[in-house]
Formats: structure tokens, C-alpha cells, sequence
């Protein structure tokens, strides 16, 4: 076996900051955050990577995999293909190796010899004895074990050339306040650097060089910029309940508030967060308190989210603001709870039974999902209707190179149409539901703000203009017809779509949120072919004119998105009446990153199949 | 401070509607200048003899005669016959009817939102012990600083009077269905489950039910209060352990309240054992005239003795059932600020671009 090993070295893969790494490890093995640490210190080099977290929905025992990609040319979606395996897991150990690129690399813990049918001879091998190095080196149990990670990513500065003074900063970063635990994290890098420096010839043809293209950038996930937005925009009330892959939106804005929101007078808390029973009751507590005056969301995830309908029919009808987060997952029904898919469009759109219609943010990556969280409470409170920020396990859990999160300290929170005590003085006749700006959207009052004057009945009800109970269906319909009225203003408050530059050009490309990250990477590759297609991001819903405009300066629009159903099709067909020739559908939907490959093969495919049957454009 | 008499067992379905609004110059004010009039709510659309329209007409006395500012009452409820009284009190105060069961979410809110106002909370049996038992159990665990009334008449009266959870075994309505379930208590479970202040009453015993709300707005802390209010409807039968005829002749004060607003004097003294007072957080105080003399409101387990005990003999204990002024309430707990988070404003909730720069910088 050695031999096949030494032998098949030399016909390695020669990458320089362009190639897949991907770690195969058992869950609760403590191999995440060594992972993390590899991904961060090539961050730290200046070359962009894109981490992607591919695991189990369970807390141990079942296989999780860590692949990251690096890229010069900063293309951050997910590729096909591993170049370097770190194969930990003996469960998944055979589909691992299989995984790999002809050329690629294999690292395995060798003390434990390999069987012969993992053997491939298009592959070269890098056996490391982690094991048996750990047992030498190391006392307890489970520094044994959790320290087998730490060598592998020891061994990997030296495979990829990795500066090891980044990792060795990393380490102190990591364990600031913890200093006992510095040295020996140091010491069993340096294990692994000097295996495999003396043991095989490094840095391999696959590796890493100091780049400048990080330069400004962070490195953070969805989620925690999503709580951190919540704090910028003034939430003071969250209500919750624990759902993969949202969860860490609330235990980020818990965090920050533990350090940003308390009252430094009195050690109290400008914050309130309460787990609820169930997300009936999380969302319920969030509209008691949007209601009441209070900035209030929750975070969930589509479970959740059908569990929430009927209250967001309340609170769409009763016009009561909430932000709701939905960090959407594989459906239907519980489905694959820890992979990523836009599969939640329709339902969210127009929750709950009636004619509803709900505002919908797309931030496409970390900073946006700050930005969009902080702005949902403005529109939220402009339009007086829930607004839904839909990101993605892909977005919410893996982290991304993104611009810093960014504050304009001159803004200030839009609280929309609420009148106090001396603007009711003035008011003949108060109604919370009259339309008197002529843009649907009406004034309202916080209870307990005047003594004779502002108190109206909010209820799902159908009512009339001054909230009084109706079953008079000409009132019925007006106040629908407002309701259609505000969501056309609301437009007006909502991200507008991000165009590429027009080049005039027949074919488009229309797509939302997580999808992005692979849409650079398309158009160099189609660049190469000649096809030039122009680009838009919708960024919100309702759609904007110029959603339609896009469609109709163009003959063919390819409609990306990652759901097996083409819901963003569907829904630019309801609202928009686009028709179906003019919209070509590319779907991903098996729960993990759509890819460039993948869509620049459905574009090239399709363009085939209309150039045989002479239909359309290219 | 006592209501007036009201001759129990006479008008068994008897309720009070209000009456059109009309002020009289000599009408009587209260502490706040304000008169009966003022606390008052929209003209009840429930069936004439309804139970829930006497539960209305007993929060406008009761209100009207503490003084409460209407406007800083904040009513919510959730969908039902009786979900629909918060309409008819105080039209000052901001009323919310949000939907079945989930009331208890709404007002947990709400609280959350601004602490300085009353919250009232109007549900029905089935509202919160069937489709909202969950919601209502989570809120007596949460401890929310309100008044949680229940308007328990045994049946759906919205739906047409089927039989809801809180109907007796062997209890029949009006249509002849027959109860094939044990019931669930109200009162035992809040009690259970920690609510600070729990008592039962009756809407046709006003004398009663007054001073109980009284207290249990007074009261800081999660106030419960099991109101059997009669369906006339569908379940006001001789068959039925929710109609006005069982009631009036079954149920039993455990203790019964005087409420005496803060302003008053206490003058009255009484028997030891049998008569106590019990001050309230905003200075206002209960007199409890207990039936029995171990009778003990403040301790738990004999409470839910007492109550299971008179069950068992058919009978319903009514009075202040429970009472523990030693809780903390929500806000309390999780230590939040005294303005109410409603309040805050830019200055005060954002944390600004200088702190945002040090976040980034741990990210790089
Ligand atoms: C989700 C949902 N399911 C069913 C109903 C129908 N519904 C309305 S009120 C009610 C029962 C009300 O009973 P209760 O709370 O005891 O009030 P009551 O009318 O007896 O005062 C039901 C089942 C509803 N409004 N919403
Ligand atoms: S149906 Fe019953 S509960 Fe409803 S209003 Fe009539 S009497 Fe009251
Ligand atoms: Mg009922």
C-alpha cells in the first residue's frame, strides 16, 4: 500500500488558491472548530474563501462535512468536486475518497492502516497517525481526541503552505481568557506541521500564496449579523422558539444585547426575550408587543412558519407590525432540517387563509442580512404589516467574506405613522383605519396615550374605518382594496433589485438571495463563450416596476432559484403577469448551494435545445 | 366600599346591558372625576340573560368605582362569545380581539412592551382550556402582571353550544349531549401551575365578583379569576353544572373579599381567625372573611384540598381561592429597564457605527 501511496504523490494536482478542501468528521468530535480555524487562517492570508457546513440534524455519532472552498478570483458559491479530503470518518471514509478529483489529495489518520478497496491509484494519499501521535503526545482522554483535529490542520500549514505564525495568532485569539489552553493547541500544530514536513514533500502542488483580496472584508455568518441588525434596529422584544437553522439569530441578538443593551444607571436590560411554548405563541407575543409600541420579531424556520399562519392573517389584517425572520430549510414537512433551499416563497407571500400579501426581504449575504434586519423594523412600522426577511441555512449558518456591517449614526428609526396625545387633541374624529394620506396607510395609537381620545378596537375581524365591527361587504372590500393600495406603497420603502450594467442583450438572469454566490462565476464562464447575459437580484417582494421592465427589455430571462417548484417564477407570473416563454426556469433543489457549474450548464443545455428547435435567441 | 346587595337566588337569568349613553348632570363622579358612564363600552350584541354581559357590567363597577384611568387599561382577548366583552367596558382603553386560544401570547406581549399599563384579559373555556390550554398554561408560568378572566360557561356559545373542557362529567346541554369527560378545573390548574392570585365567582353574584376583580387588578403579579357566566342559550339546562340554577345553588365562598382602595381608611376590625386583611402592592387591601377556619388562601395544597373536597359533594368553591404576594413578575425577572421598552428611542437602543467598527473588527 505504502508503495501505491509514495508512487501516486507525484501525479498531484497543481492549484495555487483555487481548489476544495472538504473535511469528512463525526459529529459532536469537536472538529469544528479546528475546521473553522483552517477556514479563518486562510482568510487571514487574503485569499476569499466560502465555508460550507454540511451536517447532520443530530448533536452526535452521525457524519458532518466542512468544505471550503478557496478562490482567488473571489467566485464564493459552492463547486462540484474535492481536491483535498480530510477523511476522519470511518463511516463515510469509501464515498470521501470516492469524492475526489482525479489529481486530488487524501489525508487520513493512519494509524490504522487503510483497506484496500479505499485505495485509488489517480489519487495521492497523505496517511498522518493522528491517533497514535495524539497518545503519545497528550495525557488526557479527550485532548486525544479533540487534539486529532488540530494536528490535521497542523499538518495542513505545511501541506498547503499555510503561514503558520496566522494559525498560531488564531489560537491566541480563540482562547483569549483562556490562556491555559494556548500551548498545547500551539503544540499540537507544530505536531502535525512537523509530520508532515518530515514525512512528505512540502508545501504539495496544491496550495496556498498570501493574497490582498480580503482587504476591508469580514468574515461572519447570517445569523449573527441578523441579531446584530435587530439590536441596530431597535428591537426590544423577541420572542422564539428553537427551530434549526434560525436559532442562532436569537442567541446572536441575546449575545449583543447581554453587551449593548444594558442601562448603565441600573445594570438593567433595554431588551426582553422570552422562549415561548411553541412559535403560535412566539409570533403571538411578538404582535402583542408591535402592537403595543414595541419593536418586536422572531426567528424561524418553515415548520415554524406554517405553524404561524393564521397569526400572520391577524396581523396583516389588523395591521400590527412584526419582523419575522425565516431562515428557510429543506421541506416540506420536517424534511432535511440542516440543508438550505428558497423553498418557503409561496407560503410566505401570501400567508395564512384570505387574500393576504406580505412583504418579503432577500439579503443575499452577511452584511445585507444586517442592513435588511435593521431596515425590517422601519418598513415594518412605515407599512404597519409583518415583514419577513427571508434568508437560508446556507446564508444564516456558514460564514462568508462580506463588506463590514455598516451604521449611518445620523439615521433614525422610522416609526411611521403614530400619532401622540397633542396630534389627537387636534383631531376632530379619530379612526384607525381611515386612509387620510390616500397612500392606504393609515395612522395609528399607542394604548394608554390619551385619556379620552385615540382607543380603537383591533381586531382579525372584518372592520370599517374606525375599527368598529362590519359585515357590510361593500366596507369589507374597501378596506381590501386599501390593504392592496398600501402594499403598492409599500414598495416604495423596500430594497430596490441590483441590476448588472445593460449591455442590451437578449438574455437575463433573475435570481434571489443565496444564489448570488454563484453568479459571477457563471458570467466569466459564459463571458469565455461569448454569451453576455444580463443580471438581476431581486431584493424584495412585492416587486418592484422595474422587476417587470427587466423582463420586458429582454427576450429570455433564466429564473435561478433553489426550489423544485420555481416559486420566484411563479410568483413573478402572478404579480408581474410575465408570460411563461418569456421565463426559463434553472432549479436546484437536493439542499445544498446551488452551483455555477450547475447553471451554466442548464443555460448552455437549454440554448442548445432552443438553437436545434430554431426558437429563441442567443 | 362593598357592592350593593344583591338578592342571590331571585333573577336567575338576569343580567345588566347597558344603557344608552346618556350623561345626568348629577350623575356621581368617582376620584377621577369620572362617572359610571365613562367606563362603559360599546351595546352588547350577546344574547339577552348572557352571563358574560353581567362580567362586563361588573369591570365598569368595579373599574369605575377604583378609579382606574380607562386609558391606561389595555383589553385583550381571544374569539368567542366571551372574547367579545372587552367591547363592551371601557371604550377608552385599547382593546385587542386577536384569535382562538392565543390571547395569552398577545398579552404576554403587550406587557412585555410597556409594563405601566392594566392589562385585562378576556377569554372563554374553550378559548383558553381547549384550543388555548397550552397558551394558557405558559402564561400563568410566566408570571405577566394582569387579570386573566375566564368567562366559563361550559360550552362553545359562539359555535352553537357544544360542550367545551370545562364541563362536568355527566353535565348536559340544552341539545342533550352528555358530558363523557372529567372536566378541567381552571382554578386547580392556575393554582398549579403558579399563578399569584386565584379565585372563582359567578356573573349573576355581583357582590362577589366586584371585589374579586378589584383585587386581582390591584393584585401585582398573574391575577386569575374563573368566572362561571351561563350560556342562556345552550346550556342553562337543570342538567347542565354551568346554568344559573346549579350555580346559585351549589356554589360556596371559601372566602369571601372586601376590597378597600388605597385612599380609604381601614376602620373595621375583625373576629380573629375567621377575618383577615391582606395589603396589596399599590396600597390597597382585602378583607377576607373565611367560611371555615382553616381555611388558608396562602397556602397552596390546602386550597386545592378545599376545592376538590367541595367538588367531590357537588359543590362549587367560589371566593378567593389562592393568594402569594411574594412573586416576582415577568419584568421583575428578567430585570428590564423602568422605562417601558415601548419608550425607548434611538439614543437609548442604538448601540451606534463606533461599536459597530469594534464587532467588525472581530471578524476579520
Ligand atoms: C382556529 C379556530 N377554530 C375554530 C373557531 C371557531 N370558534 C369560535 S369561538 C369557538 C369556541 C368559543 O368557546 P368559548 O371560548 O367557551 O366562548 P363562548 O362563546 O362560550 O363564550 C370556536 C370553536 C375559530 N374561531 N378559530
Ligand atoms: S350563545 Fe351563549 S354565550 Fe353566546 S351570547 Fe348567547 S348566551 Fe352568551
Ligand atoms: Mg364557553
Amino acid at each position: 500500500m505504502s508503495e501505491l501511496i509514495q508512487s501516486s504523490r507525484v501525479t498531484g494536482l497543481t492549484k495555487i488558491n483555487d481548489f476544495v478542501v472538504k473535511f469528512a468528521n463525526v459529529n459532536g468530535s469537536g472538529s469544528a472548530s479546528a475546521n473553522g480555524m483552517f477556514a479563518k487562517a486562510v482568510f487571514r492570508m487574503g485569499i476569499p474563501i466560502s465555508p460550507h457546513n454540511i451536517f447532520p440534524s443530530n448533536i452526535q455519532g452521525l457524519p458532518t462535512w466542512f468544505e471550503v472552498r478557496i478562490n482567488e478570483n473571489g467566485y464564493l458559491g459552492r463547486r462540484e468536486g474535492v481536491d483535498l479530503i480530510v477523511a476522519m470518518n470511518e463511516q463515510t471514509i469509501g464515498k470521501d475518497i470516492a469524492s475526489v478529483l482525479p489529481g486530488g489529495y487524501v489525508l487520513y489518520d493512519s494509524s490504522k492502516t487503510l483497506a484496500n478497496e479505499l485505495l485509488r491509484d489517480d489519487v495521492t494519499y497523505l496517511p498522518i497517525p493522528l491517533k497514535d501521535i495524539c497518545l503519545e503526545e497528550f495525557e488526557k482522554p479527550t485532548q486525544r481526541q479533540l487534539f486529532k483535529n488540530i494536528v490535521y490542520v497542523g499538518a495542513l500549514s505545511a501541506f498547503l503552505s499555510i503561514d503558520f505564525k496566522v494559525l498560531t495568532e488564531l489560537v491566541s485569539d480563540q482562547f483569549r481568557g483562556k490562556e491555559k489552553l494556548i500551548l498545547p493547541n500551539i503544540h499540537a500544530l507544530e505536531l502535525g506541521h512537523q509530520y508532515a514536513s518530515d514525512n512528505f514533500d512540502c508545501p504539495l502542488n496544491l496550495r496556498l500564496e498570501k493574497s490582498e483580496k480580503n482587504k476591508g472584508k469580514i468574515l461572519m455568518d447570517g445569523n449573527t449579523a441578523t441579531g446584530l441588525g435587530c439590536v441596530y434596529g431597535g428591537a426590544t422584544v423577541a420572542a422564539w422558539y428553537p427551530l434549526t437553522p434560525s436559532t442562532s439569530v436569537v442567541d446572536s441578538f441575546a449575545k449583543y444585547c447581554k453587551r449593548l443593551r444594558i442601562d448603565a444607571g441600573t445594570g438593567k436590560k433595554k431588551y426582553s426575550i422570552v422562549q415561548a411554548e411553541d412559535e403560535l405563541a412566539a409570533i403571538g407575543i411578538a404582535i402583542g408587543a408591535g402592537w403595543n409600541g414595541a419593536r418586536a420579531f422572531t426567528a424561524t424556520s418553515g415548520p415554524g412558519i406554517s405553524l404561524m399562519q393564521e397569526f400572520l392573517g391577524l396581523a396583516y389584517f389588523s395591521e400590527v407590525p412584526i419582523v419575522l425572520f425565516n431562515i428557510q430549510r429543506v421541506g416540506p414537512s420536517t424534511g432535511m432540517p440542516t440543508r438550505s433551499q428558497q423553498g418557503d416563497l409561496l407560503c410566505c407571500a401570501y400567508a395564512s387563509h384570505g387574500d393576504t400579501k406580505h412583504v418579503l426581504l432577500f439579503p443575499a449575504n452577511p452584511s445585507e442580512c444586517f442592513d435588511y434586519a435593521a431596515r425590517a423594523f422601519d418598513i415594518s412600522d412605515r407599512i404597519q404589516s409583518p415583514v419577513i426577511v427571508m434568508s437560508d441555512l446556507e446564508l444564516g449558518m456558514n460564514e462568508q467574506i462580506c463588506d463590514p456591517l455598516n451604521w449611518d449614526d445620523k439615521s433614525r428609526y422610522d416609526r411611521g405613522k403614530v400619532l401622540n396625545a397633542e396630534q389627537l387633541e387636534e383631531i376632530e374624529r379619530y379612526g384607525r383605519y381611515l386612509d387620510s394620506d390616500g397612500d392606504g396607510i393609515p395612522y395609528r395609537t399607542y394604548p394608554g396615550t390619551h385619556p379620552h381620545k385615540g382607543s380603537y378596537f383591533t381586531r382579525g375581524s372584518s372592520h370599517d374605518s374606525y375599527a368598529a365591527y362590519t359585515e357590510d361587504g361593500t366596507v369589507y372590500a374597501e378596506v381590501m382594496d386599501r390593504l392592496t393600495l398600501k402594499m403598492k406603497t409599500a414598495v416604495n420603502y423596500l430594497p430596490e433589485p441590483e441590476f448588472s450594467e445593460t449591455t442590451s442583450n437578449k438574455l437575463g438572469l433573475a435570481f434571489i438571495g443565496t444564489t448570488t454566490s454563484a453568479i459571477n462565476e457563471v458570467l466569466d464562464s459564459l463571458a469565455k463563450k461569448g454569451i453576455t447575459p444580463d443580471t438581476m437580484r431581486i431584493r424584495a417582494f412585492p416587486f418592484h416596476d422595474r422587476v417587470t421592465e427587466f423582463f420586458d427589455a429582454h427576450e429570455l430571462v433564466y429564473v435561478i432559484e433553489q426550489n423544485r417548484d420555481a416559486q420566484l417564477k411563479s410568483l413573478l407570473k402572478i404579480e408581474c403577469n410575465i408570460h411563461e416563454e418569456k421565463m426559463h426556469s434553472i432549479l436546484s433543489y437536493d439542499g445544498v448551494l446551488i452551483t455555477a457549474q450547475h447553471i451554466e450548464k442548464s443555460i448552455i443545455d437549454s440554448m442548445s435545445d432552443m438553437d436545434a428547435s430554431g426558437e429563441v435567441p442567443a | 366600599m362593598r357592592a350593593e346587595k344583591y338578592p342571590r337566588k331571585t333573577a336567575a337569568t338576569m343580567s345588566y346591558i347597558n344603557k344608552p349613553k346618556f350623561k345626568h348632570p348629577q350623575m356621581q363622579t368617582n376620584d377621577i372625576g369620572l362617572t359610571r358612564r365613562d367606563y362603559e363600552g360599546t351595546l352588547t350584541t350577546l344574547c339577552g340573560g348572557c352571563g358574560h354581559d353581567s362580567i362586563s357590567a361588573a369591570i365598569i363597577q368595579a373599574a369605575a368605582e377604583m378609579s382606574l384611568e380607562p386609558h391606561r387599561v389595555a383589553k385583550i382577548s381571544g374569539i368567542g362569545c366571551s372574547s367579545k366583552i372587552p367591547s363592551y367596558f371601557l371604550s377608552k382603553a385599547h382593546g385587542f380581539n386577536s384569535v382562538h386560544g392565543r390571547m395569552p401570547s398577545v398579552a404576554t406581549g403587550a406587557n412585555i412592551a410597556n409594563k405601566e399599563l392594566y392589562y385585562i384579559g378576556v377569554s372563554g373555556d374553550g378559548d383558553s382550556a381547549s384550543i388555548g390550554l397550552g397558551q394558557f398554561c405558559h402564561i400563568v408560568r410566566r408570571r405577566i402582571n394582569m387579570l386573566y378572566i375566564v368567562a366559563n360557561n361550559g360550552t362553545y356559545g359562539l359555535t352553537k353550544g357544544q360542550l367545551s373542557a370545562t364541563a362536568d362529567l355527566g353535565s348536559r346541554t340544552k341539545s342533550g349531549e352528555e358530558s363523557q369527560f372529567d372536566n378541567i378545573d381552571m382554578a386547580t390548574l392556575a393554582i398549579e401551575l403558579g399563578a399569584s392570585f386565584v379565585a372563582r365567582s359567578f356573573s349573576g353574584d355581583k357582590k362577589q365578583l366586584i371585589p374579586l376583580l378589584q383585587a386581582g387588578l390591584s393584585h401585582k403579579g398573574f391575577a386569575f379569576i374563573d368566572v362561571i357566566s351561563p350560556c342562556v342559550t345552550f346550556n342553562n339546562t337543570d342538567f347542565s353544572t354551568h346554568g344559573y340554577k346549579n350555580t346559585w345553588e351549589n356554589h360556596i365562598a371559601l372566602s369571601e373579599v372586601d376590597f378597600v382602595p388605597m385612599r380609604e381608611e381601614i376602620t373595621t376590625s375583625y373576629a380573629a381567625g375567621k377575618e383577615k386583611e391582606i395589603t396589596l402592592h399599590d396600597g390597597s387591601a382585602i378583607h377576607l372573611h373565611k367560611t371555615s377556619n382553616d381555611y388558608d388562601p396562602s397556602d397552596k395544597e390546602n386550597a386545592l384540598h378545599h376545592i376538590n373536597a367541595y367538588k367531590k359533594q357537588g359543590k362549587i368553591a367560589t371566593g378567593l381561592l389562592y393568594i402569594n404576594q411574594s412573586t416576582s413578575d415577568l419584568h421583575e425577572l428578567q430585570e428590564t429597564v423602568d422605562k417601558p421598552l415601548n419608550s425607548l428611542g434611538n439614543q437609548e437602543l442604538c448601540p451606534g457605527s463606533e461599536a459597530l467598527n469594534d464587532i467588525n473588527n472581530t471578524f476579520r
